[in-house]
């Protein structure tokens, strides 16, 4: 048996939050896999906290906003805890479709990869964000493939699969404001295996993107600072 | 002893007061303090030695002493900033960890609970 832990990280996604979830409820997984699903509350102003509480899954209710990264590690951190083999990180914006879940669980089954990122990229086909966007991800895929030597094209994307030992590491350390390209970074240092497998992804159902206009530079910025000093830092 | 040299040294001692006061009232943390109390020191030494300053441009090559003044003040300032930076990055990387540590405990607590009235 394969214990799974969906870490679904909110800041204020109490309209597009029940669709997931029931979604992900009655999802059909191979026998071997049991699922169970983490919802992150980080400190939204709205009512995803109550919305939550309807569903039979675990709430995690940050009292401080963390942003996106410390969210998501919160939800690593129970995962560890508890002892889970298998942890998927799903956005509660509605952008990653849930049952696209069973191409990266059938991808671990026939492969053991510590990372598996589901990636907009591989293949044609569902949404591929305007060309600003498309630019900044080539841009990350490049310093990513100087920094790495991997070749992930969605360096960005925050549907991914991680295994025990990815759990322990970014439960230990997880980078906190935009951690999608920059801990990619830290993973190839520890040698994790990191792969893509392609996955149709949908437009957001509500809420906005959290990189937007002047914040996108910032975010550029941010990034390439933090996946350089990763990169350089030693491993502790 | 000229005017300028009184005033600077009444405000001096008024300020290391007033550092003193935070400091026994708890407001302020000795380790920060120490910054304070040294750059006031150093002030109240150059307004009783008036040749100093003259004499420390010299030494540093400074053409116009007033210069050396700011030059000095302002690299401390920098630095007094940077360290207030890490300072700030430290407490903020441990209100993460006590809020995560939190939400884990919360949902700890409600299973508990759970348990309990199952029971």
């Amino acid at each position: 048996m394969t214990k799974i832990l969906i870490i679904i990280p909110c800041y204020n996604e109490g309209n597009s939050l029940p669709l997931i979830l029931e979604q992900l409820l009655h999802l059909k997984l191979p026998a071997h896999f049991q699922i169970e699903i983490a919802v992150v509350n980080d400190c939204s102003k709205d009512d995803t906290k109550w919305v939550a509480s309807l569903y039979p899954i675990i709430l995690l209710d940050l009292l401080v906003n963390l942003g996106i990264g410390g969210a998501v590690q919160t939800g690593f951190l129970y995962a560890k805890e508890n002892g889970y083999d298998l942890a998927c990180q799903i956005d509660g914006d509605g952008q990653h479709p849930p049952w696209e879940l069973i191409k990266l669980l059938e991808f671990y089954d026939q492969t053991k990869t510590n990372i598996i990122i589901g990636s907009r990229f591989l293949n044609e086909g569902g949404f591929k964000s305007s060309f600003a966007r498309r630019l900044g991800i080539r841009y990350f895929h490049w310093l990513n493939k100087l920094l790495t030597g991997g070749n992930i094209y969605d360096s960005t994307s925050g549907f991914r699969l991680f295994d025990k030992a990815g759990i322990a590491l970014a439960a230990e350390k997880y980078p906190d404001e935009f951690p999608e390209p920059a801990s990619l970074v830290l993973f190839s240092k520890y040698g994790f295996s990191i792969k893509e497998v392609p996955v149709v992804m949908s437009e957001r159902l509500a809420g906005k993107s959290s990189i937007r206009n002047f914040k996108s530079v910032y975010y550029c910025v941010k990034v390439t600072i933090s996946m350089l000093f990763i990169f350089i830092r030693k491993k502790v | 002893m000229s005017r300028i040299q009184v005033i600077t040294i009444i405000i001096n001692c008024l300020f290391i007061g007033y550092i003193a006061r935070l400091i026994t009232k708890g407001k302020l943390r000795e380790e920060y303090a120490i910054v304070w109390c040294i750059c006031t020191l150093i002030l109240v030494l150059f307004s009783f030695w008036t040749k100093g300053l003259n004499l420390m441009s010299k030494i540093f090559g400074v053409f116009d002493p007033p210069n050396l003044v700011f030059t000095a003040f302002i690299f401390l300032i920098l630095i007094y900033l940077l360290h207030l930076s890490v300072v700030s990055s430290k407490s903020q990387h441990s209100i993460t960890r006590l809020t995560q540590e939190m939400a884990l405990l919360k949902e700890k607590m409600k299973k508990a609970e759970n348990k309990d009235q199952s029971v």
